[in-house]
């Protein structure tokens, strides 16, 4: 086994995931430096998704692995590590705002979980519905709490599915100005994207999954800000 | 070659258990209590063990899936549950019969007789559960760990049924008796039943095994038919 | 410590969202309530035969009400993929099983305690007259159920027929606790000593929660993660 490059926030290696026979992910490498923003693009079905359910130790490989700064993604190192934004919201209706970023952060053994609650409740602009019930909140109250509860144990690699999709303005320019922070502040973000405009704002690179094979991965292409799409057609995905 | 192997295999099974049959019905007398229904037992016991053996090995195997991720572990599991729950009914079946002649009753609640309908109830859920699953790996996760469930608690049941009192007929073979209650010539037709039907077993689990095989493999082109 | 803070992090979560909506803890004791009641018209209630019967009873009661309190355990967490997020989370499977075990116990022992009354009152039964041994009996059947009900739920959350599946795959395996809990039930509620030949009932109980908990606490890995 070849080491690990020091420098890798994640570093992906031979990684194949089959279901049953059908192969969703083929022969995936992937180093990802700190302190960078991949875009993943690439159709439904390309394994986007997998990849990412992977990294985020939510699913094993068939064969290869995933580090996530030099640990297996189960490790609670890696996990503690990892915020994860997936197509759910990930908080609970039967509990009020406050509530939910309080389990979370006793989860991840936070050193004063109320105090952590309160200022994230106010960053999202929650504060003044902190009592009242999930299931009583507007979409985008709900969006802005999911955020919440992914950023809130400061993590350094953030793994994010589709994160502009179903995103209302306000959660929108609140999840890019947090993953901006996040970026400046040497913290590692994958996300899995169609809306290409948004994910160029902050993209230092961009991989495109065909089918589950990695056809490119590298720096953004300068290319990519004007035309968004530039990449699909120079890779033949139409 | 395999396939003739395979089917020369099952030939000589059938072969065996023939000849097996002969021996039963004409070359042995009857049994001095029971009659002519004794020889039901000579398929009867052989049934137990073959589908035993078959839910040993399922459970040797969930644990080899979850330990190497091998898919053709989970194969074997559930063609050797399979065939195993298809040896359990003819357990049953054979037992109703002998007690309908014997006790009167088709059935009673005999603790070991219940704890056979547990224990093929308990494999039946286990195939259902299967059919309940989508995903081929997650699946042969799935039901490796209900295998393993299954016979940790067919194993407790059965020492709870032993704690039960019994009126089932007591130990026969000679292995836990110590000999002298069985004609040894009876006693080795037992033996050669069982090892006619594990050979048997070994035939329909291999067949089974490449049918699962063959519709995994049906099922992944699909995906990949979708997938494109 | 850490693993003990996660454990009753989880327990405390599920405790408080099922109190807050009351869910399954309504169905399942109205659920045991109308079992007795129904039961009434199965038997004479007022004949001896009841008190041969009281434990087995009393403990399908538990198991079908339990059923109904096992199978939100973890159908809770599909909402908002909530799944998702606790499996991510640091918090180890086992824990998170732990946790969803002990939320299970609370809410099971809450039924039996509700039912135990109830069912002294429509057959006329002094069900408390041993409470030192009644009690071991009540926790070590109970956390039997709830530890095969619990990893079963996970293992079936995804599933279609999720409702129907698990009380086909938990019913069969629950058996041999169901068995000791009926026999030593029924002879503790009708006032009586236990037999010497009985006590390896008490035994079995403990083989069986020991058993069942460490395969429990030993897959549930591989069944929420691969």
């Amino acid at each position: 086994m070849s080491a690990v490059p020091p420098e890798a926030a994640i570093n992906v290696r031979q990684l194949w995931k089959y279901y049953g026979d059908f192969p969703a992910l083929r022969n995936i490498e992937l180093n990802i430096a700190p302190g960078t923003c991949l875009a993943l693009l690439g159709r439904n079905g390309s394994g986007k998704t997998t990849l990412l359910r992977i990294m985020a130790g939510l699913m094993r490989p068939q064969k290869g692995d995933v580090r996530i700064f030099g640990n297996d993604p189960r490790h609670s190192a890696a996990r503690d590590a990892i915020g994860l934004l997936g197509h759910g919201i990930g908080v609970y209706d039967e509990l009020s705002a406050e509530e939910n970023l309080r389990l979370f952060a006793r989860m991840y053994g936070l050193a004063n979980p109320n105090e952590v609650a309160a200022q994230w409740l106010k960053r999202t602009a929650l504060d003044h519905v902190a009592r009242s019930l999930v299931r009583e909140f507007s979409r985008g109250m709900r969006q802005r709490l999911a955020v919440a509860r992914a950023f809130l144990h400061a993590p350094k690699a953030l793994l994010l599915d589709e994160p502009f999709t179903a995103l209302d303005d306000r959660a929108i320019a609140l999840l890019q100005s947090l993953l901006a922070g996040a970026l400046k502040g040497g913290a590692t973000i994958i996300m899995s994207t169609h809306q290409l405009r948004e994910a160029m704002e902050l993209a230092t690179h961009v991989a495109l999954l065909n089918r589950g094979k990695l056809l490119f991965h590298g720096e953004r292409p300068v290319e990519m800000i004007q035309d968004p799409t530039w990449l699909y057609r120079t890779y033949g995905e139409g | 070659m395999r396939e003739k192997i395979l089917y020369g295999m099952g030939i000589v099974a059938g072969l065996w258990l023939l000849r097996n049959l002969y021996v039963i019905l004409l070359g042995l007398p009857d049994e001095a209590l029971q009659g002519a229904i004794y020889r039901i037992l000579f398929f009867h016991l052989p049934s137990w063990f073959t589908c035993f053996t078959a839910y040993f090995l399922a459970g040797g195997a969930s644990i080899l899936y979850l330990w190497k991720k091998d898919l053709k572990y989970d194969t074997f599991a559930v063609s050797a549950v399979e065939v195993g729950t298809v040896f359990t009914m003819v357990g049953l079946v054979t037992g109703m019969i002998w007690a309908r002649i014997i006790w009167g009753i088709w059935w009673t609640w005999d603790p070991r007789l219940t704890w056979a309908l547990i224990t093929y109830i308990v494999y039946a859920s286990y195939l259902m559960l299967r059919r309940a699953v989508d995903d081929p790996t997650t699946r042969a996760r799935h039901s490796a760990v209900l295998c393993i469930f299954a016979f940790a608690s067919v194993m407790i049941t059965y020492k709870a049924i032993d704690w039960w009192r019994t009126q089932h007929p007591g130990a026969v073979l000679s292995f836990r008796t110590g000999g002298g209650t069985m004609d040894p010539r009876m006693e080795s037709i037992i033996y050669q039943n069982w090892a006619a039907l594990m050979l048997l077993t070994a035939v329909l689990v291999a067949i089974r095994m490449r049918q699962e095989t063959m519709s995994r493999e049906i099922e992944g082109m699909r995906r990949f038919a979708h997938a494109i | 410590m850490r693993y003990l803070r996660q454990t009753l992090t989880i327990a405390g979560k599920d405790l408080r969202s099922e109190i807050r909506t009351k869910e399954s803890l309504n169905a399942a004791v109205s659920f045991a309530v109308v079992i007795l009641v129904l039961f009434s018209f199965a038997v004479d209630p007022s004949a001896d035969q009841i008190k041969e019967m009281s434990g087995g009873l009393l403990w399908l009661v538990f198991a079908f009400a339990g059923a109904l309190v096992l199978n939100r355990s973890f159908a809770r967490e599909l909402g908002n993929d909530c799944l998702d997020a606790l499996v991510a989370s640091p918090v180890p499977s086992s824990a998170l099983f732990l946790g969803k075990a002990l939320a299970n116990f609370v809410l099971l022992l809450i039924v039996e305690l509700v039912a135990l009354p109830v069912f002294g009152v429509l057959y006329n039964m002094s069900w408390a007259r041993q409470p030192l041994l009644l009690a071991p009996v009540l926790l070590l059947a109970t956390w039997g159920m709830t530890v095969i009900g619990t990893i079963f739920s996970a293992l079936t959350v995804n599933l279609r027929l999720r409702e129907l599946m698990l009380p086909m795959l938990i019913y069969p395996m629950m058996i041999p606790v169901l068995m000791a809990a009926m026999r030593l039930t029924t002879l503790l509620v009708n006032g009586e000593a236990i037999p010497a030949d009985d006590q390896i009932w008490f035994r079995l109980l403990v083989g069986f929660d020991v058993i069942f908990t460490s395969l429990a606490v030993t897959l549930v890995d591989v069944v929420l993660v691969g």
